[in-house]
């Protein structure tokens, strides 16, 4: 089996490198063959759409982190609840309670966010917490 | 509606719950911890939340001892209790509640008012408790995970401190890399044979020729896990990391985490039987030593210095896995037992005499210590001596096993490298003990007093320590019996 192990892997090299032979064809080709005119809306980072207003490299509050961190674990969570609704009948009663218990687990998450002020966006800090 | 039929066989049964029962109580009391943490008030209550870890790992020990009465596999063979596994859960919860006795005073001298601290300790353990017991390749990356994430923010706890938000972010960016390494070997095993359950794994590579795949997968699990634990040459992230991070947790990422993922590296090694293990422990092992002795031997700072010396122990540790596996598995639980037991009293030492912002770690520090503590010099002294391998302590008995295990193994190239390395590391451990009682102290200022809890945990330590280097031999029959249970 060893020798003809990677043979079976030969397909895919074949298809790496025409994937590679194409890709480098289509870019010279259109640079040995095409026309370029540059004008100063061509060069622009985006043709269409909003004018650039400066620089992207601004600070901005970490409170945005953490709301993107918290956004993903609880979608997360939440598309987990799709899987199971699908087959609930079948698990019945334990399904039912195994993801009671999985939904307390994510509220006791959700109530130490809530008491350490994350979501708290006024500005005056609830004073306990320090995240 | 082969899946209805499925779903329908698939619901646990009691018993199953019963094999995670460590496992769920440490969960519980961890999140009991998170709800009360924000609401009571941090300044009166922080001991509160440390006596209700500490009760959590208790209890955790407690069902440990129930468990252990019912052994056998459970949640469709992902989690296996037998006396192997006992044995490790029983050492990472007493690790966890020793850490946490070593905490209280820590964290009020550095003022650190924050209870996740102890929740994070707890779910570090969970996913401790879960690698010792895990018979299933994805279940222990999972378990894997939830240890490393607890440890990576508990390596970054003295916020005040640059070097500890340093040694969180070195830790989590390396860990995480290696952790990639391990789950990449994990899917090449699975290539290989088809399977992620170890039973199953070694069944396939018993019955026939193994594939390449096999070696490449044991090579990369090797290097995630070698990582973990500080084994070189993946070694180099650990002086930094300890340096930075909070003493008592030092004392708990050097002992328990390694506990588990050695308790992980001998499924992996001796149950799978894993193709190609001598090359690689052999110059892991042999490297290990070399490289922490030798860096141990510059050191200045007491913390930076046992960092080397971990990275040392772990070498001697890695010997026993190139040993046969009737010697090598309890010699190495041995070990890793008796390694815990001094190392976690050493680091409880450095974390009370650091001070507030643990100013006083470097060696000149130490200086005069006989005299300006008399107790807490002698209990350094005895965890230094274990450290060292002399007779009477654990440390001793651990290296005289781990090393004639390799000697029936034929192994004697690697033998005399540890031995000769033994005798370095001496003299750095000796220079410690050197500085304490010899030279004059620096400060005469008086040293705080010794609280209970910590008195406590260095009893604990100090007499694990003295038990087993002078009776070995309950622990290591046990260790024997657990081998004969993995190896059936």
């Amino acid at each position: 089996m060893p020798d003809n192990y990677f043979a079976r892997y030969l397909p895919i090299l074949i298809h790496f490198s025409l994937a590679a032979l194409l890709a480098t064809a289509i870019v010279l080709l259109s640079w040995i063959i095409g026309y370029r005119r540059p004008t100063r809306a061509k060069l622009s980072p985006y043709e269409c759409g909003m004018t650039p207003v400066g620089d992207a490299r601004q600070r901005f509050s970490v409170k945005f982190y953490l709301v993107a961190m918290l956004f993903i674990l609880f979608d997360v969570e939440a598309v987990f609840l799709y899987p199971w609704a699908v087959i609930l009948r079948d698990l019945k009663m334990f399904g039912f309670w195994e993801m009671l218990v999985y939904i307390g687990i994510v509220l006791v998450g959700f109530f130490y966010i809530w008491k350490k002020g994350v979501l708290d966006w006024g500005g005056a800090s609830t004073g306990r917490g320090e995240v | 509606m082969s899946l209805a039929f499925q779903a329908s066989q698939a619901l646990p049964r009691g018993t199953d719950y019963l094999r995670i029962l460590p496992e769920l109580v440490l969960s519980i009391f961890g999140m009991i911890i998170m709800v009360l943490d924000p609401v009571v008030d941090q300044r009166r209550n922080q001991k509160a939340l440390g006596t209700l870890a500490l009760i959590g790992s208790l209890a955790a020990i407690a069902s440990t001892l129930w468990q252990a009465r019912a052994p056998g596999l459970a949640f469709w063979n992902m989690v296996q209790v037998d006396t192997f596994s006992v044995f490790f859960h029983f050492l990472i919860t007493t690790i966890t509640a020793v850490v946490i006795l070593t905490s209280y005073e820590y964290m009020e001298v550095q003022q650190i008012r924050v209870g996740e601290y102890y929740a994070l300790i707890l779910f570090g353990a969970v996913g401790m408790c879960l690698m010792s017991s895990a018979v299933e390749l994805v279940l222990i990356f999972i378990a894997l995970e939830i240890s490393s994430i607890s440890t990576y923010i508990l390596a970054g706890f003295r916020r005040r401190a640059a070097i500890s938000s340093e040694a969180s972010i070195k830790y989590f960016l390396l860990g995480s890399f290696a952790t990639a390494f391990f789950l990449y070997g994990v899917a090449l095993m699975f290539g290989a044979t088809g399977s992620t359950s170890i039973p199953t794994i070694e069944q396939h590579l018993r019955s026939g020729s193994i594939p390449v795949l096999a070696y490449v997968a044991i090579a990369l699990m090797f290097v995630g896990l070698g990582f973990k634990v500080a084994a070189a040459p993946f070694h180099v992230w650990t002086p930094d990391v300890y340096e930075g991070a909070p003493a008592p947790i030092v004392g708990f990422m050097s002992t328990a985490p390694k506990a588990a993922v050695f308790a992980v590296l001998l499924r992996i090694m001796f149950q799978i039987h894993a193709p190609g293990r001598l090359g690689l422990i052999w110059v892991a092992a042999a490297l290990s030593m070399t490289l922490g002795n030798i860096g141990a031997l510059v050191q200045q700072n007491v913390k930076r210095l046992l960092a080397y010396s971990s990275i040392a122990h772990a070498g001697y540790l890695l010997v026993a896995f190139a040993a046969l596996p009737q010697n090598g598995i309890p010699s190495a639980m041995f070990y890793t037992a008796s390694y815990a037991a001094m190392n976690i009293g050493a680091f409880a030492v450095v974390s009370h005499f650091g001070g507030a912002g643990e100013r006083y770690v470097t060696l000149e520090d130490y200086s005069g210590l006989g005299r300006r503590s008399p107790v807490l010099a002698a209990a350094l002294t005895l965890f230094l001596l274990s450290l060292i391998g002399i007779p009477i302590t654990a440390g001793f008995f651990a290296k005289f096993y781990v090393f004639s295990a390799a000697l029936q193994a034929n192994l004697v190239g690697l033998v005399i490298i540890g031995v000769i390395n033994s005798a370095v590391a001496a003299y750095y451990y000796l220079r410690v003990i050197v500085v304490v009682y010899m030279h004059d102290p620096r400060d005469e200022s008086v040293l705080p007093a010794v609280p209970l809890e910590l008195g406590a945990a260095l009893a604990i330590t100090a007499l694990t320590t003295i038990y087993l280097g002078l009776l070995p031999g309950r622990v290591l029959d046990y260790a024997s019996r657990s081998a004969g249970d993995l190896l059936h």
